[in-house]
């Protein structure tokens, strides 16, 4: 009886905790696009800040604790990677949320606009997934 | 003023864990998040896992928060106010997917993912922020 997905589901749950805690804390959604846009305008920049170097830790913190940093393998070449950060920046903007604004808390508060937007998402990025392996990119 | 300290050290905290969360369940890794969308490949499903845990836990919050008159450390909640789905929506979370599907990366990931010092993962922060900007600039005026 293996079950491969322990680390996914535990890591997915702190998510939600982290999500939880800091709207039941701060009262706010731990929407990430919507915290680095606000901070990219200077909008509460001391709690905004805060959060993003707290991202930051998290992968220190699994070093500290597992001695070894978390896998990430990146084999697109540069000029997609700029495509996309492009699009991924202006895309969020524009549809008010990313994966944890409308995928988590979205989620979580049964929010039509985020059920529409997941699968928006989701749509997109499976096609493009699909289509840049069979383009070989 | 003690609230306010309170509230940079709960975001700290909060980003850690969000930041702890995501290198355990592996998705800091954009090889494993194009391995979920590839559904037509060689699929894994880790990042449907992941988002069930993550959407299961912050339901439970979304539950205590409704039955909080406010947040702890502030004077309201600050719930997005919109409920319409509009094309801007629709059509915005279009262009999103196409990003995070060629990269792999999303926001959260990637600022996270900054602390390892790899220079793709920088040019994709620096680039999204720079698209975020375009988009704010050229649609003023217009809910953000």
């Amino acid at each position: 009886m293996s079950f491969p997905y322990w680390p996914s589901l535990l890591g997915g749950m702190l998510i939600g905790l982290s999500a939880a805690m800091l709207l039941l804390l701060n009262g706010r959604i731990a929407g990430i696009s919507g915290i680095v846009g606000r901070l990219a305008h200077g909008a509460q920049v001391p709690t905004n800040a805060a959060f993003v170097i707290g991202l930051a830790l998290g992968p220190m913190l699994y070093l500290a604790l597992f001695a070894h940093w978390p896998v990430v393998t990146i084999t697109v070449s540069t000029p997609i990677i700029v495509i996309a950060g492009l699009l991924v920046g202006f895309g969020s903007r524009m549809g008010a949320g990313c994966t944890s604004g409308h995928g988590v808390l979205g989620l979580a508060r049964l929010s039509r606009r985020s059920i529409v937007a997941v699968a928006s998402f989701l749509t997109t990025a499976v096609v493009t997934v699909t289509l840049m392996r069979v383009v070989g990119l | 003023m003690t609230n306010r300290i309170a509230q940079i050290a709960v975001a700290l905290s909060s980003g850690a864990v969000f930041g702890f969360g995501l290198s355990l369940s592996g998705m800091l890794n954009p090889a494993r998040v194009q391995g979920f969308l590839d559904v037509f490949g060689v699929w894994d499903p880790s990042l449907a896992f992941v988002l069930g845990g993550a959407v299961a836990v912050a339901m439970i919050g979304v539950a205590l928060m409704r039955r909080m008159a406010r947040p702890m450390l502030d004077k309201s909640f600050h719930l997005p106010s919109a409920t319409k789905v509009d094309s801007r929506l629709v059509i915005g979370s279009a262009i999103f997917g196409v990003g995070w599907g060629m990269a792999g990366f999303c926001p959260g990931p990637a600022l996270s993912a900054l602390s390892l010092g790899l220079m793709p993962v920088v040019v994709f922060v620096i680039s999204m922020v720079v698209g975020m900007l375009v988009h704010d600039r050229l649609i003023r005026g217009r809910s953000a």
